[in-house]
């Protein structure tokens, strides 16, 4: 592609099918001409190697990089397309679109990952053209969700919108987008790199466990700037991300991450798949030596070529502009009086809404984890009403959440019974984030080609014993993370219970891990003890709550009391039997 | 006593399948053809993944081991049993659903 670097035209929206949408204003970055065009030529490119893997032109060996660069794995079942949901935040337009290839190309239903991406698992390659070719039309992709390049850039699912919030991630995660979607020096990295970006004191993003996590921020002069995290990663070998500068300033955002890519794209290994990643390279080389090299890059790199013009910032941020939000008082009597007659409403009010910068309005949290339920998944029918429902109270915008979950951005506190009754009417009033029936679990060996173990069956019967909303509630924040395999897609390392699947002899086994923090405190956890099956898995869990409880003070939170009574109690307790 | 059979995915649209010495690439593990010993099954292995290169049928192409008990056939590790019937969480899906 022929292209400035970034691009801002302000205005926007692209010809055709935004402008009078109930979704015109919502907080996402609109297409010009020249993305159109490009994510256009790469579905003409794309069919066309399929049609000549299907006509034997291409040997399976040639073809699978290619496809796996459009995002089509082959897993179990069936091939599993990933789609590309940059830095988590849809229109309405578009998740109408998800719902359709859900019901019309694979078998309606779809899984949200910790990458805040959609998956679908039954997909048929030859009908692969035609999905990308709709997707196209909605300016949507699976450009970034695999092969060894930059992938999809995470932020936080309440950007734009939450009270703490002190600078918009989505503007620097799109400039990110842009500038890596099609460039030369990235697209054959030595292995996948991923980068977080966070723009708040609030860590939602788990920054300090990415390949790079941006901290944006201001300083005593306004001025924003970034703090940069290297070298985090989970997977087989987990690492916490090394502060690597404390302060880039905003004209030299993509400068200094050009710096970062430039030395791991030199140095970093390709002989070795397990060692490949940019967190082995800075563990070899030391941060300070690896410093020493990006900042020697940096300097190199020419100027204004690697400049980030402050005009061009202001261009893709009036993209973001709020939707019209009302002026109104920051307590709703409508509000207050039904949290007041409905203890349901109440209790979901309390778990699932996060404070909103604006009076009046709330964050809602959609949880996709009903108890005994996928974590993840949504069926058409559910992303049906969804849609309609983000289209009357949330300015036709919906966020993928890390943790696999959805949100609603900007919800009038007056409105918000009324939502929370027709959410509950589609099974999606769930009121546990945060909570310990919040799980985040991989796909496992129920779909995945890389697993050992089945991650959601074991989630499942989490959720099940911990059912009540209540216990739930009084338990308080506490996150299990479940993975299927020591890729580790579902964060088991980071997670305050963590759970590995390992395969002992043919045996399906659980290895739980303790202590582990995804937040700007990152701790990766320990292991507790042997591997257990999944029955005394989800008892193990049970009697860590109880260790917790019986320990706990006054507003102490799990992760908490871990750190002050250490991992001994709990440990005895679990394995007091053996 | 361990049997051994052929699987692979089919090219087209990723469905399981699995070898039939007679009728090629089958969608069911009761159609599929066993074998006694290893040497056999990776023989017909070999030519099995040939051909299914040759002739775009199947791709991922290998052998696994299968228990025959009363009759029935299950497959030795957790993954093949997954594969060959569907998501065990979802048991309205893949083959178990049309069982």
């Amino acid at each position: 592609m022929n292209a400035p670097a970034f691009r801002a035209d302000s205005g926007i929206p692209g010809s055709g099918i935004f402008g009078s949408e109930p979704d015109s204003n919502a907080g996402i970055y609109r297409y010009d001409d020249l993305d159109r065009r490009f994510v256009a030529e790469r579905v003409e490119q794309f069919s066309n190697q399929v049609a000549r893997r299907l006509s034997g032109e291409l040997t399976e060996e040639e073809f699978k990089p290619l496809r796996l660069m459009n995002g089509l794995y082959l897993q179990l079942h069936a091939y599993m397309l990933r789609i590309a949901v940059p830095y988590g935040v849809l229109t309405t337009t578009q998740f109408r679109k998800l719902s359709e290839i859900g019901r019309k190309y694979d078998k309606g239903y779809g899984h949200f990952t910790t990458r805040q991406n959609l998956q679908f698992n039954w997909i048929r390659l030859e009908d692969t053209p035609a999905i990308l070719g709709e997707l196209a039309e909605v300016d949507m992709h699976a450009l970034q969700t695999s092969g060894n390049c930059v992938r999809n850039v995470t932020t936080d699912q309440f950007v734009g919108a939450s009270a703490d919030e002190i600078v918009d991630g989505r503007v620097y995660a799109e400039i990110l987008r842009q500038w890596t979607i099609a460039h030369p020096e990235f697209t054959y990295l030595p292995r996948k790199f991923k980068i977080a970006i966070m723009g708040s004191d609030s860590d939602r993003a788990a920054i300090r466990t990415h390949d790079v996590g941006v901290i944006a921020k201001r300083n005593e002069a306004g001025e924003i700037g970034f703090t940069f995290y290297v070298g985090g990663g989970l997977g087989r070998s987990p690492f916490v991300g090394k502060l690597v500068r404390e302060w880039v300033p905003e004209q030299d955002f993509a400068a200094y991450l050009e710096a970062i890519l430039r030395v791991y794209n030199q140095y970093g290994r390709r002989d070795n798949i397990y060692k490949a990643r940019i967190k082995i390279l800075v563990h070899q080389l030391g941060i300070d030596k690896f410093k020493a090299e990006v900042e020697a890059e940096f300097d190199r790199l020419p100027r204004p070529k690697f400049t980030l013009a402050h005009e061009i910032v202001e261009g893709i941020r009036a993209r973001f502009a709020m939707p019209p939000l009302e002026t109104l008082p920051a307590d709703s009597t409508t509000f207050e009086s039904h949290k007041a007659g409905n203890a349901e409403f109440a209790r979901w009010a309390t778990v699932n809404l996060a404070a909103h910068k604006t009076p009046g309005y709330a964050i809602v949290s959609v949880s996709l984890k009903p108890a005994g339920g996928i974590p993840g998944d949504i069926t058409s029918e559910q992303m049906d009403t969804l849609t309609d429902l983000a289209d009357r109270y949330s300015f036709g915008e919906i966020r993928v959440t890390h943790a696999q979950n959805l949100v609603l951005a900007h919800v009038r506190k007056d409105d918000l019974f009324d939502l929370w009754r027709q959410l509950d009417a589609i099974g999606l009033a769930t009121a546990n984030i945060g909570l310990i029936g919040d799980i985040i679990a991989c796909p496992g060996l129920d779909y995945c080609a890389l697993a050992n173990a089945r991650s959601i069956p074991l989630a499942q019967a989490i959720s099940a014993r911990f059912a009540d909303p209540a216990r739930q509630q009084a338990i308080g924040e506490l996150g299990i993370k479940i993975s299927g395999c020591i890729n580790a897609c579902g964060h088991h390392h980071v997670g305050h219970i963590g759970i590995l699947g390992v395969d002992k002899r043919g045996e399906e086994r659980y290895q739980i891990t303790i202590g582990g923090d995804a937040t700007l405190t990152t701790a990766i956890g320990d292991i507790i003890g042997p591997a257990v099956t999944e029955e005394e898995a989800v008892d193990a869990i049970d009697t860590m709550v109880e260790v917790y409880l019986a320990n706990r003070t006054d507003g102490e939170r799990f992760i908490d009391t871990i750190r002050r009574i250490g991992h001994g109690p709990f440990k005895e307790k679990i394995y007091a039997a053996d | 006593m361990n049997f051994r059979a052929i699987t692979g995915n089919r090219l087209r649209d990723g469905a399981v399948v699995f070898y039939n010495n007679d009728a090629g690439w089958v969608e069911r593990l009761n159609d599929a053809s066993l074998y006694e010993d290893k040497a056999t099954a990776e023989t017909i292995l070999a030519a099995a993944k040939a051909q299914a290169e040759k002739e775009r049928l199947a791709v991922d192409v290998y052998a696994f081991e299968v228990q025959v008990e009363d009759g029935s056939r299950v497959p030795v590790t957790m993954r093949d049993r997954i594969r060959s019937l569907g998501p065990s969480v979802r048991t309205d899906l893949g083959k178990q659903a049309a069982a």
